[in-house]
């Protein structure tokens, strides 16, 4: 897409095409000879893997939904009766379940790529934006697909998270309602967020195709965080990169394949396998692993309307980091003070995660946890709005190669290359 | 502040009311007991044995109050279940009385008001002790005996929950803990007063292959059958596993040898 297309249709059928609909040229030319830093190292392959998930995630629920009943006094047993008696229900309901896990594992994987190589920086704003987006569909979409086992997490995770909406002012519990289609989570609910998960990921879909076209106009930012300078930088994507990417997504099926096969549950609230019951409120209500910082920054916070402003703020605030980040330098191995909060971040989410898992009075080494949750909240927001604008300016970067090809085979390889 | 007020209030109540003790006592439920299961670990399958004894434990004494509702007779004769013959697990069922489809006069009460019923058929599921939630609080002190089918899944500890609070009961509760009037002391069940009374002793069952039925035996045996129960597809999702994972083992190694190969002159 970027630059000439090198696409040569050789018989008269694909010149035919060609004329008509230049699908074989677009794949030609953005999975084929697309030319992509030579440098890429493992963190980069987790776009390939996200696809995957993606793929997988809607085969496999399309296939659920073949068997699945939402309505709110049959979609228990529906579920049920898949992993008991629909032939190899089991494997697609866990592929499923735990495919969403696996999908969330990639994605924060792939966003502190992104953090750490500031691939989100100029001209690579809007693939970053358009990648935020994704992840807040993907939110919502875990979101409504958790709902509809209608195990009594799945009821009480949806009744918490509605009720959010109610915390705006005036018109809150119209909203609320409005949501509901019912005067609280019932049948009506559930069969709307059955639309909606199904109706999801084919916008993800559409996303993500905008999310690689935009990344296919300035090419790959890489670890150098350089750009490409000449054709020595980089290699055409296929066979080197379907290569790699092959071979480390099979990795990554493998460790899927342990979850599906060997801890099904690992991840999951035996809670959820207690049918929805409105008048008995479980003694923990936790939300998915994936959730569970933003969930410790909501509950931090003693005012309602408030905590959802801090928690909703926090998923704004990423769609604003090209602009928070004033360094000139992309890549974290050039930037020594960046590359230590940057590390710091990324404990705090844990931390933050782990504050979420707890129950809300908890407290560890005397310390109460909402305090700890308090602090990582304070240091989520400071990380972008302050220690980022401010470190690009006052720090001083280390030297930056003069070349990706210089970088990897060394000045005389690169010389001879050239 | 709201935490410090959590703690003081009762504490404060407590001391006005001159029951010092009862605050003092922490009933959360103790940790699960660590028994070992044939069915633990990657290459772990149920126990014939002890599914068909956990089966005779439930249908001689937990069935009594408590359903077993996803689970059909014909699952008794399924692979990696209990191992009954298809015959077994006919006669099983024989031994059951469903509701009848409406007769010939299109009736489904006999003359005296009574339902009308058939033996059940592999096809049919486990009939439910009580005929609706009311009347199963109606005869156990208001309390609802949970349904079983999926209760290993349903609670953080799986079988080793089951097996400790079956065998938890007949302990000695700690001074300054009362037991609840129609309740009974169990400290591995949250709050320690558990609702239904000790339901196995010794001898309760006898097996018929010549175990000894002992309240350990037992309970270890029901929770290895409801493991099965929540759990009916385990051994082909780790026998699939394990060439799922051979395959893509033997898989990485041929893309690694590609990747490798492709990349040789490249870095």
């Amino acid at each position: 897409m970027s630059g000439q297309s090198t696409y040569n249709p050789k018989s008269g059928f694909e010149k035919w095409i060609d004329q008509r609909l230049p699908l074989p040229r677009l794949m030609h030319d953005t999975m084929q000879t697309f030319p992509t830093p030579r440098n890429l190292n493992i963190w980069y392959t987790f776009g390939g893997i996200l696809t995957f998930c993606l793929v997988v995630q809607i085969v496999t629920g399309v296939v659920l939904a073949m068997h699945y009943v939402a309505n709110a006094g049959m979609a228990f047993d529906s579920v049920e009766r898949i992993m008991r008696d629909v032939n190899y229900g089991w494997l697609m309901r866990f592929i499923h379940s735990n495919g969403a896990s696996m999908f969330f594992l990639a994605v924060y994987i792939h966003m502190f790529r992104g953090l750490y190589y500031g691939s989100y920086k100029a001209p690579r704003e809007l693939i970053w934006i358009l990648g935020v987006l994704i992840y807040l569909l993907m939110m919502a979409t875990a979101f409504f697909g958790y709902v509809l086992p209608w195990g009594q997490m799945s009821f009480w995770g949806a009744t918490v998270i509605t009720n959010l909406f109610s915390a705006i002012p005036l018109v809150g519990t119209h909203i609320a309602t409005w949501l509901w289609g019912d005067f609280a989570v019932g049948d009506a609910t559930l069969n709307r967020f059955f639309s909606l998960h199904y109706l999801l990921p084919f916008i993800i879909a559409g996303v993500v195709g905008l999310h690689i076209w935009a990344l296919h106009v300035p090419g790959n930012n890489n670890p150098l965080g350089i750009d490409v300078k000449s054709p020595q930088d980089t290699v055409p994507f296929h066979p080197y990169y379907t290569v790699k990417d092959a071979f480390y997504l099979c990795l990554f099926v493998i460790v899927f394949a342990v979850v599906v096969f060997y801890a099904p549950n690992f991840f999951g609230n035996p809670d959820n396998y207690i049918q929805a019951n409105p008048l008995v409120t479980p003694t923990d209500i936790v939300p998915e692993w994936y959730l569970l910082p933003y969930y410790a920054m909501l509950r931090s916070i003693p005012n309602k309307l408030f905590g959802v402003i801090v928690m909703g703020g926090a998923i704004v605030t990423l769609f604003l980091i090209p602009w928070l980040d004033t360094s000139r330098v992309r890549s974290c191995r050039f930037r020594p003070l960046m590359k230590q909060f940057f590390w710091a971040f990324a404990v705090v989410c844990v931390i933050l995660g782990y504050c979420g898992a707890q129950s809300v009075d908890a407290a560890r080494f005397g310390i109460p946890l909402v305090w700890v949750a308090r602090l990582g909240t304070i240091f989520y927001y400071a990380f972008f709005w302050l220690i980022m604008p401010i470190i690009g300016l006052v720090e001083t970067p280390k030297k930056l190669p003069a070349s990706i090809a210089q970088s990897v085979l060394g000045d005389s390889a690169a010389a001879a290359a050239e | 502040m709201r935490n410090t007020m959590r703690i003081a209030l009762p504490l404060g109540i407590g001391l006005l009311l001159a029951v010092p003790a009862m605050a003092a006592i922490d009933t959360t439920r103790l940790p699960v007991k660590d028994v070992d299961f044939s069915f633990e670990g990657p290459f772990g399958t149920y126990d014939r044995g002890a599914l068909q004894r956990g089966f005779q434990v439930y249908k001689e004494v937990c069935s009594a109050c408590h359903s077993l509702d996803h689970i059909a007779f014909r699952n008794l004769a399924d692979d990696g279940g209990p191992g009954f013959t298809e015959a077994q697990a006919k006669a099983i069922a024989a031994g059951y009385k469903v509701p009848a489809d409406p007769n010939d006069q299109g009736e489904i009460f006999d003359d005296k008001g009574v339902r009308l019923t058939r033996a059940a058929t592999l096809a049919d599921y486990f009939p439910p002790p009580f005929p609706n939630e009311q009347a199963a609080r109606a005869n156990n002190s208001g309390a609802l005996p949970p349904d079983l089918s999926m209760v290993v899944k349903a609670r953080e500890g799986g079988p080793h929950y089951v097996y400790s609070i079956l065998t938890g009961f007949h302990g000695t509760p700690p001074a300054g803990f009362t037991v609840t009037p129609n309740k009974y002391y169990n400290p591995y069940f949250e709050g320690w007063n558990i609702s239904m009374p000790p339901p196995l002793s010794d001898d309760s069952v006898t097996f018929s292959d010549g175990t000894k039925a002992t309240i350990a035996q037992e309970a270890h045996d029901v929770a290895t059958f409801l493991a099965w129960a929540s759990d009916p597809k385990m051994e082909e999702r780790k026998r699939m596993g394990f060439s799922v994972i051979i395959f893509l083992l033997v898989l990485s190694g041929i893309l690694f040898a590609a990747y490798r190969k492709v990349w040789k002159d490249a870095h």
